[in-house]
Order: structure tokens, then C-alpha cells, then sequence
């Protein structure tokens, strides 16, 4: 009890604002890390499976050159804007490193707002119970009803309907899942936390599932696209989510929970605890 | 502070950092929201910058990151 007076007690304003900031530079360094990881990840096992897509691409188009032609974009047949070389290296750094990046100070401000809100007072719990909810919400939902699709799936013409529905199925995958957590907190008073989890996450998926099935499908799979290199894609893919999720997860947690006890001292406060019996 | 770490826990508990405190630093959300645009994005459904050559820069990624692509 006493502990917890310490902790409120210092807070001003201009320390809570400097925790943000803290916080929202640690997020960024551990998505940064959390990049390398996936781009190594990526640049082993994703980007074969990018470059067997697009040899299958290749195939296909020399086989109907005019029509595709016609219509567009496709990076074998014009001229290269930049290299598969350059794609599959610097390209894929740059895109892993900033989409990281940018997740991990997102994930920051969120904790920011959740530490202190939620039952568990460990940062490292309420870190990885975050990234968990976080995956779930803006990829493994989106991606079971539109999934990642490699080079060559895909119909040029429909990219506009295909992004603004994979993102209105993300939109409403968190904002369900924010409504979820919320009712979780109310529910929380009258039932005991596994009841309250569980009616609040039946309550995301449903809104999950409607939504779901009120939103069209969409199928631009070549009929003879290899299916194991779409699963193997898919995969990577799913993988190299996991991979960011987790770091930041448990990387965040692990240096907030360190950073607090050096800061706070509450290792030594269990010293002089121990000295003074 | 030494007087006031006496406790029965380990960890103390965390206060919550005022909404008013966070709204600033939202600014940088915006700003990994754009960051993410154009990883994700950009020059494929709707475009900003002229061309294809962030499309084409990020492609790979954009595809792996589960973002529709082409």
C-alpha cells in the first residue's frame, strides 16, 4: 500500500510527460529492433517465396503479354524503377524498419494509456497482454478474411476496392477490440476476470464475424498458382508478424520493467526492508 | 524516497499517466499512422507523391506485410 502512495505521489505533470516521451522513444527502439529481426527473418525465408511469385508472374505474362501489358503494373515487364536486387535488399529493409518502427512507438503510446488502467501493475504483463491483443487485432483477423497475397495475385484494376477493404476490416478488427477491452473492465466488477474475458471476446469476434461476412470476398488467385507457395508465403508472412509482435511484447516490457527499477528502486526499497526486520 | 519504499510488494503499482499528458505525444502517432501509409499504401490505391517509385521500393515488403499489393 505504502509503495503504491510512493509511486503516485512524485507524478507531476512534467514527469508524466517525460514518461511518455520516454516511453514513446524505448517503443521505437525496440520496434527498430524488432525490424532487424523480421527483415532477417524476411530476407531468409520471405523473400524465395517473393521471388518464385514472381517467376510465375513472368511465366504467365509471356504467355498473355498484350492484355497484361495493356493494363499495368507489373515490375517485370516494365521497365525496372528499381531493381528485384534493390527490392529484395534495401527495399524490404526500408519497409520492415519503418512499418517496425512506426509500431513500436504506436505500441508505446498505447501502453502509455493501458499501464495503470489494466488489472496487472507489471509492465511486462500488461506489454505482452497488449501485443497479444495487438497481433489479433490488426493482422490475424484482417488477414484470415483478406490475407497476404504475393506478387502476381492480384487483379491491378480491383486495388482500390482491395486496400480500402482490407482497411476498413482492420479499422473494425480494433476498434472491436477496444470496444472488447473496455467491456472486459466493466464486466470485471461483476464477474470474475476469466468470465469477463471470455463474454468480451466473444463479443469481438462476433463483431468480427459479421463484419466479415457482410464484407465481400475477394479470390484473384491464378487457378494454377502454386498452392504450396502460397501457404508458404502466407506463412512467412504470419511470421514475420509474430516475430515483431513478440519482440516488441516482451522486449518492451522487459526494458520498461528494468528501466523502473533502477529509476524507482524498488529492489532496494526490498532491501532496506530486508535490513530493517 | 528511501522512507517511503517500505512495502509488502515487490512492484509497486503504477499510476496512470493523465489522458492530458498522452495527448500531446499523439502528434507522433499521427506521424507512424503516415509513416505506415506509405509503407502500406502509397502510389498503389491512392497516391501522394507522383510516380511508382516508393510503390516499387517498398514492394516487397508491402507484400509480405500482408498489405494488398498491385
Amino acid at each position: 500500500m505504502t509503495v503504491a502512495i510512493f509511486w503516485v505521489s512524485p507524478a507531476t505533470d512534467m514527469e508524466n510527460r517525460m514518461m511518455v516521451r520516454t516511453l514513446l522513444i524505448r517503443g521505437m527502439l525496440v520496434g527498430f529492433l524488432a525490424g532487424i529481426l523480421v527483415f532477417s527473418f524476411a530476407k531468409v525465408f520471405g523473400e524465395p517465396q517473393v521471388d518464385h511469385a514472381i517467376a510465375f508472374e513472368s511465366a504467365m505474362d509471356e504467355a498473355k503479354a498484350k492484355a497484361d501489358l495493356e493494363r499495368g503494373i507489373h515490375d517485370v515487364e516494365e521497365p525496372e524503377l528499381v531493381s528485384r536486387k534493390l527490392q529484395a535488399s534495401y527495399g524490404l529493409l526500408t519497409g520492415v524498419m519503418v512499418y517496425s518502427t512506426a509500431f513500436g512507438g504506436l505500441f508505446a503510446l498505447v501502453f502509455s494509456y493501458a499501464n495503470g488502467r489494466m488489472k496487472s501493475t507489471d509492465p511486462r504483463v500488461v506489454s505482452v497482454l497488449l501485443a497479444i491483443t495487438g497481433i489479433i487485432a490488426v493482422y490475424v483477423v484482417p488477414s484470415i478474411k483478406y490475407p497476404a497475397n504475393p506478387p502476381s495475385v492480384g487483379n491491378p484494376d480491383t486495388i482500390g476496392m482491395r486496400t480500402e477493404l482490407y482497411f476498413i476490416m482492420m479499422l473494425v478488427s480494433l476498434l472491436g477490440m477496444i470496444a472488447a477491452t473496455m467491456l472486459q473492465g466493466r464486466l470485471r466488477q461483476q464477474y470474475n476476470a476469466w468470465t469477463a474475458t471470455y463474454l468480451a471476446g466473444a463479443c469481438y469476434i462476433l463483431i468480427v464475424f459479421t463484419t466479415g461476412e457482410l464484407l465481400p470476398a475477394v479470390n484473384e488467385v491464378p487457378s494454377n498458382f502454386p498452392a504450396d507457395l502460397l501457404w508458404n508465403f502466407r506463412i512467412d508472412s504470419l511470421g514475420m508478424q509474430i516475430i515483431m509482435w513478440t519482440t516488441l511484447g516482451l522486449g518492451f516490457g522487459a526494458f520498461t520493467e528494468y528501466a523502473n527499477r533502477n529509476r524507482f528502486g524498488y529492489r532496494n526499497g526490498a532491501n532496506i526492508q530486508l535490513n530493517a526486520h | 524516497m528511501s522512507d517511503t519504499a517500505i512495502g509488502s510488494h515487490a512492484i509497486p503499482s503504477p499510476a496512470p499517466i493523465p489522458v492530458r499528458e498522452i495527448a500531446p505525444w499523439l502528434v507522433f502517432g499521427l506521424l507512424m499512422l503516415l509513416a505506415l501509409y506509405f509503407v502500406g499504401a502509397e502510389e498503389g490505391a491512392t497516391s501522394i507523391i507522383p510516380g511508382m517509385y516508393v510503390h516499387e521500393w517498398v514492394h516487397d515488403s508491402r507484400h509480405l506485410l500482408g498489405f494488398p499489393c498491385h
